[in-house]
């Protein structure tokens, strides 16, 4: 009782903590950290583009989350999300402007967000095969896999698909771009929130159904806890393995529907660069909750955006250690809970 | 000068809410062999971890040798000339008996030579006195589990320890290995060294201590001379009521053989021959025990048996069930025969610890169609199910409804798991190995209950377990397996003769075994 208690308190704790190391770094720029605070806090959730801003960025944290939180049901530790990220992002945008341009939208948004998951799984299979034909631990692997996938995609952009003299690929066609909210509901106008936050809020409810209500779940569960254990219940590991990995990959190919089809319409060097990284420590926050993860990942977004914001009286560089000493706060009140 | 070498005044140990120990107040003299008894959970553990300086009590005080001691680490508990010779043994497999021995005791500075040789001196010295038997140059892998114990022993000499904590020594022993052990420190004893022996088996103290403390729940029920104690007095001091010692078991009324193991043997990665021309068979309605001592094949069998032998090994032979050849199954096919297992290590193997109690109940058998709906379980026939097996196993889950099996004590968590393989639908073959391993008195009566009642359905069990008594109260006709064969059987009406005079008959089966 008292651990769980401990364990939900833990996250916030870490919090308070990083932000109030993030304000003696404030402090030593030489500004009043409170005035700080405040002047971010109403350039985000105090302004309708800001909460859009917020909401555009815990979209794709969401999604880089759950290709961590996945695999982590059954131990793996998926580092590559980076890559997997860009290898959807990539191929959503190749499809989108090779589709005729007389597609129906529910087809071609299908087929993009399609491709980009299956693209985002295939790389993270091929480090999930790798470790259980050979044994190689999925960290180093998945780690190599991003720059392999950074180079080629490098690669084919400058050489092959970019548009002359730019550093982006052709725009995606019409009936694949997913609306904003801006331009439908109103809300958050001009921000680059869109519909694609619905997916991923599906995708985090679909997570959290296969994980905790499913058989499937119910395995993977029991291989990521005690692997001996579920080889003597009869359950095939390695099958596991191989699903955990995909659908993570999967996942992480799917954020391409909010920075491709929902925002900038093309694929452009350095576009998701970052994103696969922050999406290990929102899911580690989370504890690997799919429900927690969303709250988790809406923190992230905020710090994101936040440092952005007072770019101009402190560096956002701050705001970034700010997201690193909550992880690391994290473990250490984690690990200090078990001496006790 | 007779003064107590350790002594607790009105020591308590609090975790959370719960008193694992409490205002536990006890002498042990001085040079003399003092057993603690208890069931698992009953604090014996907290207890020597205390003494051991590996806990601070909550409150009370020790003293050692009459001085008032308030140790932080082990490291002034061995100062103090206390040792202690854990379950699972410290040692590191790549070095020789004597590096082990001076490990953390060199006697040198960073550059000077080690001693080694005036070191193994001293150690022959030691051994010879007190007939430790060990060759001092031997590497720690190549020892049996019998010597490793004897190195340990060794250490805490070689320190000069006056005070030795002994925590189940005799669980992983041959029967003449433990009659060794116990010459070993009846020698310690007469030399002036206290003895502190943690165990449960009641016989082993009766042969050996002066005196016997029995521990019930977190307390000290009774210390008494072992001398006017009996077995049965004992049995009831640690459980609280009368309980049977020996479970009754009905002639049995053996069928048609189910499983049959013929010339069956397995070469490891190694290639050590493990199993060598191993043959039995076992019929429905009876139960097949293996005698045996840790280590001579049985944990190879179980492997071929359940079809998780490591890529790598070798096995010759067949092994039929009902007909059917085990070869190339996996695990869950050869469930589906209807062939239920408990692993020796529960713990890891047989359970998820962190799972609740219902999610254990079902683990293995998830794929029933009882327990599932759609994509997912049937929540409402998982729970009822599992509230019919924690009413007819006698399933103790406390107060929270489904707690984590974790939260369960020992007895209650092989309780569990022993419903959900008896209870398995179409049950032919029920295979246990150390089926009341770490399992609490109370609990075993009522498992070796349910094992005979289970054997009168008509159910083949093969029995394997290193605990004689239980082999010999249990089982219909008994193997001694020894280096991976079986080198001798006993027939029903042997092992019935048996029972009458049961220590003769467990040396008997002893001389077979070893």
């Amino acid at each position: 009782m008292r651990n769980s208690l401990f364990k939900l308190l833990t996250p916030f704790l870490a919090i308070i903590a990083a932000l109030f190391v993030s304000a003696l770094l404030i402090m030593a720029t030489g500004h009043d950290p409170l005035k700080i605070y405040q002047k971010m806090f109403s350039m985000t959730f105090g302004s309708a583009y800001g909460t859009g801003q917020i909401i555009f960025r815990t979209t794709s944290l969401i999604l880089a989350g759950l290709a961590v939180a996945i695999p982590f049901k059954l131990k793996l530790f998926n580092i590559g999300g980076e890559g997997q990220v860009l290898a959807g992002a990539f191929v959503a945008a190749t499809v989108g402007f090779l589709l005729p341009p007389q597609t129906p939208p529910f087809v071609a948004i299908a087929t993009c967000s399609l491709s980009a998951m299956i693209a985002g799984s295939a790389v993270a299979l091929l480090a999930g095969w790798l470790k259980v034909r050979f044994g190689i631990n999925e960290v180093i692997s998945t780690i190599m896999l991003n720059f392999i996938v950074q180079a080629f995609v490098g690669y084919m952009l400058t050489w092959h698909l970019a548009v002359p003299s730019t550093v982006h690929t052709p725009e995606i066609i019409q009936s694949a771009q997913i609306p904003m909210f801006g331009s439908i509901i109103g809300i958050w106008d001009k921000s680059p929130a869109n519909f694609s936050t619905l997916i991923a809020l599906a995708a985090c409810l679909g997570a959290w159904a296969m994980i905790f209500k499913t058989t499937t779940g119910y395995e993977m569960r029991a291989a990521g806890l005690q692997p001996e254990a579920a080889q003597y219940g009869g359950i095939n590991a390695n099958a596991h393995i191989l699903r955990a990995m995909a659908a993570g990959g999967a996942m992480a190919g799917l954020a391409s529907t909010n920075f491709v089809l929902g925002y900038k319409h093309f694929y452009e060097a350095g576009l998701t660069s970052g994103i696969g990284f922050i999406g290990i420590a929102v899911a580690l926050l989370a504890y690997a909750h799919p429900l927690w993860l969303v709250a988790s990942a809406l923190l992230f977004g905020f710090l994101e955006y936040g440092g952005l914001t007072v770019n101009a009286y402190v560096p956002k560089d701050i705001f970034m250690m700010v997201q690193a000493v909550t992880i690391l706060m994290v473990l250490v009140l984690t690990k200090a809970m078990q001496r006790v | 000068m007779n003064t107590a070498a350790v002594s607790l005044s009105e020591v308590s140990r609090k975790f959370g809410e719960f008193w694992a120990n409490r205002e536990i107040s006890l002498e042990i003299r001085s040079g003399s062999i003092h057993a603690i008894v208890g069931e698992n959970g009953a604090g014996k553990s907290t207890l020597t971890r205390m003494i051991y300086g590996l806990l601070p009590p909550t409150s009370g005080s020790i003293s050692v040798r009459g001085q008032l001691v308030r140790f932080t680490s082990p490291r002034q508990a061995i100062a103090a000339g206390i040792g202690m010779v854990h379950q699972h043994f410290m040692l590191i497999p790549d070095l020789t008996v004597t590096e082990n021995i001076i490990l953390g005791d060199e006697r040198g500075s960073l550059f000077t030579p080690l001693k080694k040789k005036e070191a193994a001196r001293k150690i022959q010295s030691i051994a010879e006195t007190h007939g430790l038997d060990i060759d001092h140059d031997a590497v720690i892998s190549d020892l049996s589990v019998g010597e490793e114990q004897r190195v340990e022993i060794l250490k805490l000499l070689y320190r000069e320890a006056n005070i030795l904590i002994l925590d189940e020594p005799t669980a992983v022993l041959t029967p003449s290995e433990t009659s060794q052990l116990f010459t070993t420190l009846t020698s310690l004893r007469n030399e002036g060294k206290t003895v502190i022996l943690i165990t449960h088996k009641l016989d082993e103290v009766l042969s050996i201590s002066d005196t016997v403390s029995v521990m019930r729940r977190g307390r000290v029920i009774a210390t008494k001379p072992t001398a006017t104690v009996t077995k049965s007095d004992l049995a009831r001091l640690m459980v609280g009521r009368n309980i049977l010692l020996r479970v009754e078991n009905p002639p049995e009324n053996p069928g048609k053989t189910v499983l049959k193991v013929v010339h069956t043997g397995f070469t490891d990665r190694k290639g050590r021959k493990k199993l060598n021309d191993l043959s039995f068979a076992v019929r429905a309605g009876e139960i097949y025990g293996i005698a045996g001592v840790e280590g001579n094949g049985q944990s190879e069998l179980l492997s071929i048996l359940w079809g998780m032998v490591e890529p790598g090994c070798l096995v010759s032979g067949s092994i039929t069930m009902n007909d059917h050849p085990l070869k190339n199954m996996n695990p869950a096919e050869i469930a589906a025969t209807g062939v239920s297992h408990i692993p020796e290590d529960r713990l890891r193997h047989a359970v998820i610890k962190d799972f609740p109690v219902s999610e254990n109940m079902i683990f293995g058998r998830h794929r029933e169609k009882r327990f599932l709906r759609l994509a997912g379980f049937n929540a409402k026939a998982v729970r009822a199910y599992t509230n019919s097996m924690i009413d007819r196993y006698d399933i103790r889950c406390g107060t929270e409804s489904d707690p984590p099996l974790s939260g369960l004590s020992g007895g209650n968590q092989q309780k569990t798991v022993l419903a959900r393989e008896i209870e398995r639908p179409g049950l032919r073959l029920l295979i246990l190995a150390q089926p009341t391993r770490g399992v609490d008195i109370g609990a075993i009566e009522m498992i070796h209950k349910k094992i005979i009642e289970t054997r009168d359905k008509g159910i083949a069990i093969l029995l394997i377990s290193a605990e004689l008594d239980e082999i010999i109260s249990l089982s219909s006709r008994i193997g001694c397996i020894y280096k991976g064969s079986i080198r001798h059987e006993f027939s029903t009406v042997e092992i019935r003769r048996g029972r009458t005079c049961e220590q003769d008959f467990e040396k008997e089966i002893g001389m077979f075994i070893t």
